[in-house]
């Protein structure tokens, strides 16, 4: 009896507090769809409607916005997928000179994040010539300290009779990465490509100092000029449509693929 | 003869590893070291906005800072806010983990999601939402204080309350983010210790105590540090909800960097509280030495 209580408790509780997180996304997705009220609540009364995501889609270039979003978030993963590799294979197998060195860098790069240094590299791509260009957003993160350990760590895992049995099979250096290392880390290389796309997706301040263009914003930045602006009057309505618009894929990823998401987040973070 | 061919293998070692790791040096050198030494040789000089070149001028930009009651006002915005955001954050994120560590019972699952989603969404579209959450008289916030027979605050507005509401919300988006780490610490603990002090009759708060916690100890230096450089970092709110309004109430030590140097275009002063942030980043990971050295205990 006590036992029953005590499970009865402990879900009320657990629905409370798990109700109270999802306010404001139930609150976002259905004012999305609904007609403007005056006062704000979690569910609506007024009716249904496709009114405001026209409206938003109509004021706001999101259609550029989002190839802009994608363009980015996969050149930035496909970029890193080769620089980590080679760089991840050469900390795993081999040992070198200055080693210590390699390691103190990407240690830096740990510790520090990038936003922090938004000053200095804003005056390098302007020194490239390289501001308001797709490019200049992607440039920062194209030598991840972060993948390049997470797959070092991995590829140290691969048997070594592996690497040997490919070297007698008469594969030189870059056949045993494309054939043994690459196949052998796939939950690594899809770890990291929840986090480095889910974070390129997000990300805000950097675009929005490099890019002063309809042709290279992102959704970030494309929803933050919106809702300051006096298209969206204020209306709680167009904006959550607006937020909406640019959530909604990473959400629904995120519900599809729930266990990969939490183990790629942990693994990245725990080193 | 031996010794000649093993040197001349590690020279060739040497070049290969080089050149593997090339591409991944180059962009950080030129995005992460490059800028750290730029940052701190800019903060020696002037470099505003209408001048060519930086001249040298010594540690006037530090005296400037040290003597300016708007910065350390800032610096004490930033520390005010990182204590409000990371302790909430662990307390719930540790219990909510142990929360859903339960894998037998039913709809954990869903339990674990209304947590944890929050972080997939981006900074932007939270304050966007929370923005409308509390708007003056017509938001949720204010709208159930009125129903408790309370007065609307309009909490963003208000001086004494903007820090704490951002706070908020940023310990709603936070706390499943450390759950995570937390599940993970949990769930790699010996379950033999938890059935050996069940049958010696422990409680669950004694268990906890002397038991889970102590064990998490590298979990839980880990989640302190990432919780505390995620609420430095974090400033993308900022720009959607107040603008470090009203009167530099909500200015954080980052926002004021951006401030500094994309909207007064002052390059050398930004730099200058660049360095500043660098130097707090670095003791901060301090504290990550010491949790390399206690995992050697613990696994």
């Amino acid at each position: 009896m006590a036992r029953k209580k005590f499970h009865v408790a402990f879900y009320l509780l657990g629905g409370i507090v798990a109700f109270l997180w999802l306010v404001p996304l139930i609150w976002m997705v259905l004012t999305a769809f609904t007609k403007a009220s005056f006062v704000m609540q979690v569910f609506p009364h007024t009716g249904w409607t496709f009114g405001n995501i026209a409206y938003v889609w109509g004021q706001v270039p999101f259609g550029r916005y989002y190839l802009n979003t994608i363009t980015i978030v996969v050149c930035t993963y496909a970029i890193q997928f080769v620089t980590i590799t080679m760089a991840a294979y050469a900390l795993a197998t081999l040992h070198f000179k200055g080693e210590k060195l390699v390691f103190l860098i990407i240690f830096v790069q740990i510790i520090i994040p990038n936003d922090i240094l938004i000053i200095p590299n804003f005056m390098t791509i302007s020194d490239l010539g390289l501001t308001d260009t797709k490019l200049a957003i992607m440039l920062p993160f194209l030598g991840s300290a972060m993948g390049t350990f997470l797959l070092r760590q991995h590829f140290k895992t691969i048997p070594r009779a592996l690497t040997d049995a490919a070297i007698i099979d008469g594969c030189n250096t870059a056949q045993v990465i494309r054939h043994v290392f690459v196949p052998n880390a796939k939950t690594a290389y899809i770890s990291f490509a929840l986090v480095s796309v889910s974070y390129h997706w997000n990300n805000f301040l950097w675009p929005l100092v490099v890019t002063n263009s309809v042709e290279n914003r992102t959704l970030t930045v494309g929803l933050a000029l919106f809702a300051k602006s006096k298209e969206a009057v204020l209306q709680w309505t167009n904006v959550c449509a607006a937020t909406f618009i640019i959530s909604a894929p990473l959400v629904v990823l995120f519900l599809v693929f729930q266990r990969q998401f939490i183990e790629s987040f942990v693994s990245s973070g725990i080193k | 003869m031996f010794f000649k061919r093993t040197s001349r293998r590690q020279m060739n070692q040497t070049l290969l590893a080089w050149l593997l790791l090339a591409p991944t040096l180059f962009f950080m050198v030129l995005f992460t070291i490059w800028p750290i030494i730029r940052s701190v040789g800019l903060s020696f000089t002037a470099f505003e906005l209408g001048m060519r070149t930086p001249q040298f001028i010594g540690l006037e930009n530090y005296t400037y800072f040290a003597t300016n009651a708007l910065f350390w006002k800032i610096m004490r915005n930033t520390l005010y806010f990182s204590i409000l955001t990371v302790v909430p954050a662990f307390v719930l994120g540790l219990a909510f983990a142990m929360f859903v560590n339960k894998k037998y019972r039913r709809g954990i699952g869903l339990f674990r999601t209304s947590f944890f989603y929050p972080v997939v969404m981006p900074m932007i579209a939270i304050a966007s939402i929370w923005l409308f959450m509390y708007m003056p008289e017509t938001g949720m916030f204010d709208q159930l204080l009125m129903k408790c027979g309370g007065k609307p605050l309009g909490v963003l507005s208000n001086k004494k309350y903007v820090l704490p509401a951002m706070a908020a919300m940023y310990v709603w988006r936070e706390a499943g983010y450390l759950m995570i780490f937390f599940l993970s610490g949990l769930q790699n603990l010996d379950h033999e210790l938890f059935e050996a002090a069940l049958l010696d009759g422990a409680s669950p708060t004694r268990t906890f105590r002397s038991i889970t916690f102590p064990l998490l100890a590298p979990t839980t230096l880990f989640v302190s540090i990432t919780a505390l450089t995620d609420s430095l970092k974090l400033v993308d709110h900022i720009v959607i909800m107040t603008e470090g309004a009203p009167n530099n109430a909500s200015t954080l030590l980052l926002y004021y960097i951006y401030q500094q140097g994309f909207i007064f275009f002052d390059q050398a002063k930004a730099a200058t509280l660049t360095v500043v942030m660098l130097l707090i980043m670095l003791v901060i990971s301090m504290g990550q030495f010491l949790n390399s050295d206690k995992r050697i205990y613990y696994n």
